[in-house]
């Protein structure tokens, strides 16, 4: 790597390769589900640029191939993305100094992973009141070249494959990738059967207002489960270890 | 499945998409000094915001259409089943999207060739 960047951006890149792994084979999916659902190759990269959140993409391109009610597309990558107020808040006193455009550019490129590397080393690092968020940036620009590259990649590929390969059924093999490791103890467990077994009794609802309803009713079983004492002993909320693993 | 929604709508929804995005990440960036803190009972929400909503997402995929053992069963929404099976053993011991889509696309395809 070009040595004359500053160190902080460079750790931040290297930090971020072993990542890529995971990242990859996600981007590609997000690309080929854009060409399976119909959306031209402008869409699907815009979807990558303009939206930049893995799970809230694939879910809103799914939606559009079943020809879902547009408000309820929206709505559920508002949901799905919901989860990074807290990373915001969490991270919001690390970028406190820096100029409003700057922070602007930061908060574009906040995903999980960005968040989880960068927190994890500003938090051990008790100097770091004026340090500028290059690490951050290393991290997070990294992320971002090569979820925009994997999609153009994925959206070629799929467009060059047969459909027998059934290439669309890589969607919802992303979201069971997703959701097992979200499944952390008792309470996350009751959060998503009931979630999923609301979002199936409902599949028929206009609107696709299962797909909410399961959420909404999910979310609320969860934290009901939580009151019960379901919750697991490191479950109280420290900064978002609910959602790891996706962009 | 393809959309028949125009070119207007969907970007329509990556343009709203993405601008509820955006506001979602910059919210406490920017208000810092004046908003520090996400409100405790939206906190404790939102930690199960993933589980729920993500199977919610992906419950009906796996489901028949009418909801009987027989039709589940049938043959030809077997593979589908096994895949997704697979990718759960998958995603379970390895916590990887490579691996646990490979496996699912394995399952599916191994089973549509024996079945």
């Amino acid at each position: 790597m070009d040595s004359r960047l500053p160190p902080d951006l460079r750790e931040g890149v290297r930090d971020t390769l072993p990542l890529l792994l995971g990242i990859v084979p996600f981007a590609l999916v997000a690309g080929v589900a854009g060409v399976e659902a119909g959306l031209t190759p402008l869409q699907t990269v815009g979807f990558s640029v303009v939206v930049f959140a893995g799970a809230s993409q694939l879910a809103a391109i799914e939606l559009l191939g079943d020809d879902a009610a547009l408000v309820t597309v929206v709505l559920t990558v508002v949901v799905i993305n919901l989860r990074m107020l807290m990373y915001s808040a969490s991270i919001a006193p690390y970028f406190r100094h820096l100029s409003t455009r700057v922070r602007a550019g930061c908060a574009y490129v906040l995903t999980d992973q960005a968040y989880a590397l960068a927190l994890a080393r500003y938090a051990g690092d008790d100097d770091g009141d004026i340090r500028r968020p290059l690490y951050y940036l290393g991290v997070a620009w990294t992320l971002w070249v090569v979820w925009q590259a994997g999609t153009v990649v994925g959206v070629v590929f799929g467009a060059a494959v047969p459909d027998g390969w059934r290439l669309g059924f890589a969607v919802p093999l992303v979201f069971l990738a997703l959701v097992v490791p979200a499944v952390a103890d008792g309470a996350t467990l009751v959060a998503a059967v009931v979630g999923g077994g609301v979002a199936v009794v409902g599949a028929g609802l206009d609107y696709n207002a299962g797909l909410i309803l399961g959420g909404v009713v999910g979310v609320l079983a969860g934290v009901a489960a939580e009151r019960a004492g379901l919750a697991g002993g490191d479950g109280d909320a420290d900064d978002g270890d609910a959602a790891e693993g996706h962009p | 499945m393809t959309t028949t929604y125009g070119p207007l709508s969907v970007w329509g929804v990556i343009v709203a998409g993405g601008v509820a995005t955006f506001a979602i990440r910059l919210s406490f960036v920017h208000l810092f000094g004046r908003v520090d803190d996400v409100p405790p009972w939206l906190e404790r929400a939102l930690v199960y915001v993933p589980a729920a909503v993500l199977a919610a997402l992906v419950a009906p995929s796996f489901a028949p259409a009418s909801a009987t053992v027989s039709a589940a069963l049938a043959p030809d929404y077997l593979p589908e089943l096994c895949g997704g099976l697979a990718a759960v053993l998958a995603a379970w011991y390895t916590e990887d999207v490579l691996w646990t889509v490979a496996a699912g696309m394995a399952a599916l395809h191994l089973a549509r060739f024996l079945l």
